[in-house]
């Protein structure tokens, strides 16, 4: 395999020197790997590879590493920048970090998650969304086109963390994702994962994690083009108990089955980055060997930050005859805990039945938010905390909003205190969403905040229900975000080197997505409209027969009309009761006798009974003949 | 409104006399047919209605799993004998703590807290009130308030309930399953910890395996006030809390950091309890379903229990029964003839096969005896009907093992039986990607593995109460025609029968409420003298009625007096509309109403023709329709049915004791209470005054 693949990329790396020459500006691709051993006995593994391009004019249509389709979507759809991310799992944040970089990039909501912003006249904006929701639907393998419904996604103003007016959003919950929306995402990196880092994405290993999320990422920038392609998996290692309290050792093979065999010869950087989180002596461990743990290779660089310790590892020595197999050994058991957002954020629903409920958002104060507190001291030395609420409702969910309840440390709020700033767009039934953006300001020493909003359940109509039998409808995750805060790496070092790092030493904003809610809907019986068109049907013909029959005869024209016609019978009709006669062998009946009626009456009962005795009898008879055979 | 369109269409076939030619449709003469020989056809249909309830056990059909996506047994148990023993150290752990350690306290629930965080489970500690019964009418029907009672909260009296959370390693959190084991913790017994063995040897495989879609929930519930209230107050709590400060917060104990956890919408439930020692050669499984007003939980669900139960782990499965009719000689008669016919048929074609063998036939009636009654209660039988009240299909499983409780061989083996039962179960309910709606929920069971689906057991009852319309129609017009040939506005004559129905029925209402306000008085009451408050109350204002309303009563004078058919007539009518409408609500309820209602209704006559005759026939009429009006009062019957079950009550004793049963009807909020008083009650009472009307 690496054989073929080895001449192959000497050639192309000649035709890239051939290009490199013709340019001076030149498309740039670097890959990395963050691993990170979590308190949870568990191992954070985050792939991240950056793809430059100069402005599209100095290639003209053609690119050496940028992936063409994203340009061509660039270029037709006019996007400044877009984000799309298809997660499985739930990200922890109580164990897996709420604040820091990594976490408030790469924890997604559950399904497939698409924002963007485009460089259009506002009035194109949405025709351009639907377009781009389509091509990248048909590129990535999956119904990002549901995303086109004006019911699926929402224009947030400021709630979202950037403002724009030509940002469209959507989230898809439902949405499952698999190899097959891996497939077409690796397709856009230059050596795919054929070889490079990306080689160690082995789909069974990755796709058996508690987490995984990979994440494309398009933003124009005064270079060009920046493409930022990132997988986070959260893996298991196979651990055999001990007994002691020790971290579950690792490498790189076992926890992918695969080593990296060599960097992707196209790309200007290739590391692999070991974050080590609350180390007990963290000045002592510049060395490869400490009480602690052990590394099977010896870090290129070492960097320090606040609270951790970075190893960084040039993978370019590594060939096939010595795999890079990076490994890490524990020998003392260790406990750290990780950063957390300043408040946790759960949702859920409230109340039964199928009529009305209500959501209700939990912000609950975590240990760190004293910590992180300390830079909020506004003027007046009261230190508040903002949170920022960005909640889409679909419009089956018809949300009240002047039922908003806020209710601080179990306290009713009148919400002018707390709540400084709401946009509220309503939902249209069966034409737009509804989107609420909160911004709560918050005293510091705040222990919890419940957010309730009432809501009242929808009809959806007959062809909006899923084919099959379904367990409920979505809600999709709201999103927290504290605009106040922000994540950051504190290196003292110049990175820009580094791709990953420089981006880590950015500050981003600290935000986590909810759980997305199941709404059980009222779901009719859809056999049930048979059985009532039957019933009415049934009713209905019954009730106006009648009627009409007692609106419409005259009994007393149709008797007299009755008995002039008995008087006139013409002669025919008499040959036929004569001819009848004969055969019943009885006398001529005249048509003026007239029987009484009780007589009248026990004479048909009697047949009527008969009637019904013979009906049985056949049908009695044909089910026995039937069964038999 | 049938019936008055067929009388309306009588009358003019009769006054068409003249004309031989014009023959009413077939209908009408169907109709006219019916209600001219209502009298035989009343007699038929009722008995075909018993009948019919007889034939159901015979007409049971064997459940089968309708849902294919929830595959039972197809997956081999992943229980080791590890989590077993975890499961086992769990239980002796706690009998050792509880050795070593008199009294209050939560330390237990720590423990039990502490062993779900080792396994990776998230916990939390709820505490909760044991709250007193609350009978308030509006509260009906009405979904689970919830009413929260500020004020009188005392820390002296309050549980606390544990929960466990594992999440689904890579579900969505949308779903979860929950397992509810109730203990006791300052007094539960050997048996009842084995319960939390069982489930805690489940609760570590399931925090290790990874094909959960649903996060799973174990609910240790603290039953010291009773199994129902824990959970209630669990799932009150966990669909809607109140975010104002609670009272009983402050009363502390645990830490308040210990929040309320929550993982999605509720799947499914299941209530794990191990009591007492099976009386048979294998452990028993008892499953109980009836949740309040007869709400049945999907039929899939006791499908797969008691398949995986009998066909997996070995267990025998049953269902409650009422034990006396097993030994009752003329149900076993019954059965033998059923089985004498069946037999017969079969000679005749062998593909008949209703026959089925008289003790199964007598094992059967008695199972749907039982299920009829549970439902018709409209108490829930354990608790799994708190779950019910949030659309929750849930049932309770009671485990009842053949050894001693201090056999450590046998408890690892039972353990790991119940366990591997349970983590069947839930992983059948784990593949469902849709809410339980494939089965049935409108059915009676007979055996674990039989049932009887809403369609046939709506047949004894269409049966018992088809006479009804007729009789109606028939009385009516022979009340018009036979009295009184010179009113000229006869068919208005139902309206005086109407206002002394509707009186009655409004008395029915305010008696109904009465025990609301008599709940306010003031000062500890005993249930006698509730009783006796409530039974002067009612009958005086029965005579405010009979006094104030012209033509009410039946000691008034003959000028004032209703026709007693026209009376009987419209109270028919209205036993009729509300035996209906309560089949709509609590099918069971309706059918034993109606078995006590229409005999009542069709038999009663006004006594003192009767007895003036002296004839045999007419004596034995009111003879049968004075046993028949007594039976149908509904404290009567009550003392009736405790005296064939043994207990023997007369005087005041009785009146508390039905105030006590009356009140637990409304503590549970059955409809049956507002049957009895909205339909039974005014419906008897209108016979007694038919009965004794002055005729």
């Amino acid at each position: 395999m690496a054989r073929t693949v080895i001449p192959l990329l000497i050639l192309q790396s000649f035709l890239l020197a051939i290009a490199f020459g013709s340019n001076e500006v030149e498309e740039e691709f670097s890959e990395s790997l963050l691993l990170k051993p979590l308190p949870d006995r568990k191992v954070l593994a985050h792939f991240h590879f950056e793809n430059r391009a100069p402005p599209s004019n100095s290639h003209g249509r053609h690119h050496h590493l940028f992936p063409k389709a994203i340009s061509q979507l660039v270029q037709k759809f006019r996007v400044k920048e877009m984000e799309l991310s298809f997660t499985q799992g739930r990200w922890n944040h109580e164990h897996w970090g709420g604040s820091d970089t990594l976490s408030s990039m790469n924890a997604k909501p559950v399904g497939v998650e698409l924002w963007a912003v485009f460089d259009v006249p506002r009035s194109e904006v949405d025709t351009s969304w639907k377009n781009l929701t389509h091509a990248l639907s048909g590129l990535f393998c999956a119904s990002i086109n549901f995303l086109e419904s004006s019911t699926s996604y929402a224009a947030p103003t400021w709630g979202f963390g950037r403002s724009s007016d030509k940002l469209r959003y959507g989230s898809l919950p439902r949405e499952a994702v698999c190899t097959e929306n891996l497939t077409p995402w690796l397709k856009l990196l230059p050596c795919r994962d054929k070889d490079g880092i990306s080689a160690l994405m082995n789909r069974p290993s990755v796709y058996r994690g508690f987490y995984h999320s990979q994440r494309l990422h398009l933003s124009m920038v005064d270079s060009g083009m920046l493409l930022e392609q990132s997988l986070t998996v959260v893996l298991q290692p196979d651990t055999v108990y001990d007994g002691k309290d020790l971290q579950p050792s690792w490498s790189l093979s076992s926890l992918f089955g695969r080593k990296v065999v060599g960097k992707c010869v196209l790309a200007k950087s290739s590391n692999v980055y070991l974050q080590m989180e609350g180390l007990a002596h963290p000045e002592a461990h510049t060395l490869l060997k400490n009480e602690e743990f052990e590394l099977s290779i010896k870090p290129d660089r070492t960097l320090r930050e606040t609270s951790s310790v970075l190893f960084i590892f040039d993978i370019d020595k590594s060939s096939d005859s010595e795999p890079f197999d990076l490994s890490l050994t524990w020998k003392l058991p260790s406990k750290w805990s990780c950063q957390q957002a300043p408040l946790h954020a759960s949702r859920f629903l409230m109340g039964s039945g199928n009529e009305r409920g209500a959501i209700a958002i939990l912000l609950k104060a975590t240990e760190s938010q004293d910590k992180l507190s300390g830079k909020d001291i506004t003027n007046g030395g009261h230190c508040r905390v903002k949170a920022n609420v960005f909640q889409i409702f679909p419009w089956y969910v018809k949300v009240y909003y002047h039922t908003l309840q806020i209710f601080v440390d179990q306290q009713q709020n009148t919400s002018s205190e707390v709540l400084k700033k709401i946009n509220v767009s309503p939902s249209a039934d069966k034409m737009s969403s509804g989107m609420m953006e909160m911004m709560l300001e918050l005293p510091c020493e705040v222990k919890s905040v419940a957010i309730s909003i009432e809501y009242d359940k929808g009809f959806l109509h007959i062809d909006e229900y899923p084919p099959d039998a379904n367990q409920g409808f979505d809600i999709p995750s709201a999103l927290i975000s504290f605009p106040d805060h922000h994540a950051s790496l504190d290196f003292k070092e110049e990175l820009s080197t580094l791709p990953l790092l420089s981006k880590f030493k950015d500050k981003s904003l600290v935000r986590s997505y909810t759980e997305v809610l199941l709404v059980p809907l009222t779901t009719p019986d859809f056999s049930m409209p048979y059985n009532v068109i039957t019933i009415t049907c049934t009713v209905f013909a019954l009730y106006f027969g009648s009627l009409l029959n007692a609106l419409r005869r005259r009994i007393g024209e149709e008797e007299r009309f009755l008995k002039s016609k008995g008087k006139k019978t013409g002669g025919l009709k008499q040959l036929l009761s004569r001819f009848t006669a004969k055969i019943r062998g009885r006398p001529v009946e005249s048509p003026s006798s007239e029987p009484t009626a009780a007589a009248q009456s026990s004479v048909l009962s009697s047949k009527l009974l008969f009637k019904i005795i013979l009906v049985a009898g056949v049908a009695a008879a044909w089910q026995y003949f039937s069964t038999d055979k | 409104m049938a019936t008055e369109n067929r009388d309306k269409e009588e009358e003019e076939v009769k006054t068409d006399d003249g004309s031989p030619k014009i023959k009413p449709r077939p209908i009408v003469q169907l109709g006219i047919f019916l209600i001219s020989h209502s009298p035989v056809f009343s007699v038929v249909f009722s008995a075909a209605g018993v009948m019919a309830l007889l034939l159901l056990p015979l007409l049971a059909k064997n459940t089968y799993i309708s849902e294919n996506a929830l595959m039972p047994g197809s997956a081999r148990s992943m229980l080791s004998h590890r989590d077993v023993s975890d499961g086992s150290k769990l239980v002796n752990d706690i009998k050792s703590f509880r050795l070593n350690h008199e009294g209050q306290g939560v330390e237990v629930q720590r423990l039990i807290g502490n062993y779900m965080l080792e396994m990776g489970a998230e916990v939390s500690y709820q505490k909760f009130q044991p709250e007193g019964n609350h009978f308030h009418p509006l509260h009906f029907f009405s979904g689970p308030a919830s009413y929260t009672n500020l004020g009188n909260v005392s820390c002296a009296a309050y549980g606390v309930n544990v929960a466990g959370i594992i999440r689904a390693p890579r579900g969505d959190g949308k779903e979860s399953i929950v397992l509810v084991t109730p203990y006791d913790f300052l007094n539960g017994g050997d048996y009842e910890a084995l319960s939390l063995g069982i489930a805690s040897s489940l609760f570590s495989l399931l925090a290790r395996v990874t094909w959960l879609s649903k996060d799973i929930i174990w609910l240790v519930a603290d039953s010291r006030y009773g199994d129902y209230r824990p959970v209630a107050a669990w799932l009150t709590e966990y669909h809607t809390p109140s975010f104002e400060v609670s009272d009983l917060s402050k009363c502390d104990e645990l830490n308040p950091s210990d929040s309320f956890r929550r993982a999605g919408t509720v799947a499914a439930a299941l209530v794990v309890k191990v009591d007492g020692r099976s009386e048979r050669f294998e452990d028993t499984l008892s499953i109980y379903a009836e949740a309040s007003n007869g709400q049945m939980p999907n039929l899939d669900l006791i499908n797969v229990v008691n398949y995986l139960a009998v066909h997996r782990q070995g267990f025998y499965v049953k269902v409650e029964k009422v034990v006396s009719l097993l030994s009752s000689s003329w149900l076993k008669t019954v059965g033998e003839i059923f089985e004498a016919v069946g037999k017969v048929a079969r000679s005749l074609n062998p593909d008949w096969k209703f026959g089925i063998p008289a003790a199964d036939y007598l094992e059967g009636s008695a199972t749907l005896a039982s299920s009829l009654y549970s439902q018709a209660l409209g108490i829930p039988t354990g608790p799994h009907g708190a779950f019910r009240d949030y659309q929750v299909d849930a049932i309770t499983l009671k485990v009842s093992p053949r050894f001693p409780p201090d056999s450590k061989g046998r408890q690892h083996e039972f353990c790991l039986r119940g366990a591997q039962l349970l983590e069947g179960t839930i992983r059948s309910v784990n593949n469902l990607l849709e809410k339980f709606h494939q089965s049935f929920f409108l059915y009676l069971l007979t055996s674990p593995g039989k049932f009887i689906s809403v369609g046939v057991y709506m047949i004894a009852f269409a049966l018992l109460v088809a006479p009804l319309p007729m009789v109606a129609a028939s009385l009516y017009i022979d009340g018009c025609t036979t009295q009184n040939p010179a009113e000229n506005l006869k068919s208005w004559k139902w309206l005086d029968a109407a206002k002394q129905v509707f009186a009655l029925h409004l008395l029915g209402f305010i008696v109904t409420l009465l025990p609301y306000l008599i709940c306010q008085v003031p000062g500890e009451q005993s249930p006698t003298n509730r009783s006796i408050i409530w039974a002067t109350t009612s009958s005086s204002l029965l005579l405010i009625t009979f006094v104030t309303v012209p033509g009410c009563s039946p000691f008034s004078s003959r000028l004032h007096g209703t026709n007693w058919a026209v009376l009987k007539s419209v109270t028919i009518s209205a036993a009729f509309i509300g035996l209906c409408l309560m089949s709509i609500i609590n099918f069971a309820t309706a059918e034993i109403g109606a078995l006590l209602l229409v005999p009542m209704c069709l038999m009663v006559r006004p006594i003192r023709p009767d007895l003036r005759s002296r004839r045999v026939k007419s004596l034995v009429r009111a003879l049968c329709s004075m046993v028949l009006v007594t039976i149908g009062f509904p404290v009567m019957f009550f003392a009736i049915s405790k005296g064939l079950i043994g207990e023997g009550l007369v005087g005041l004793g009785l009146g508390g004791e039905f105030w006590t049963w009356l009140e637990s009807l409304w503590a549970w909020k059955s409809a049956t209470y507002l049957y009895i008083g909205m339909v039974h009650l005014p419906c008897w009472l209108l016979c007694l005054c038919i009965l004794f009307h002055p005729s």
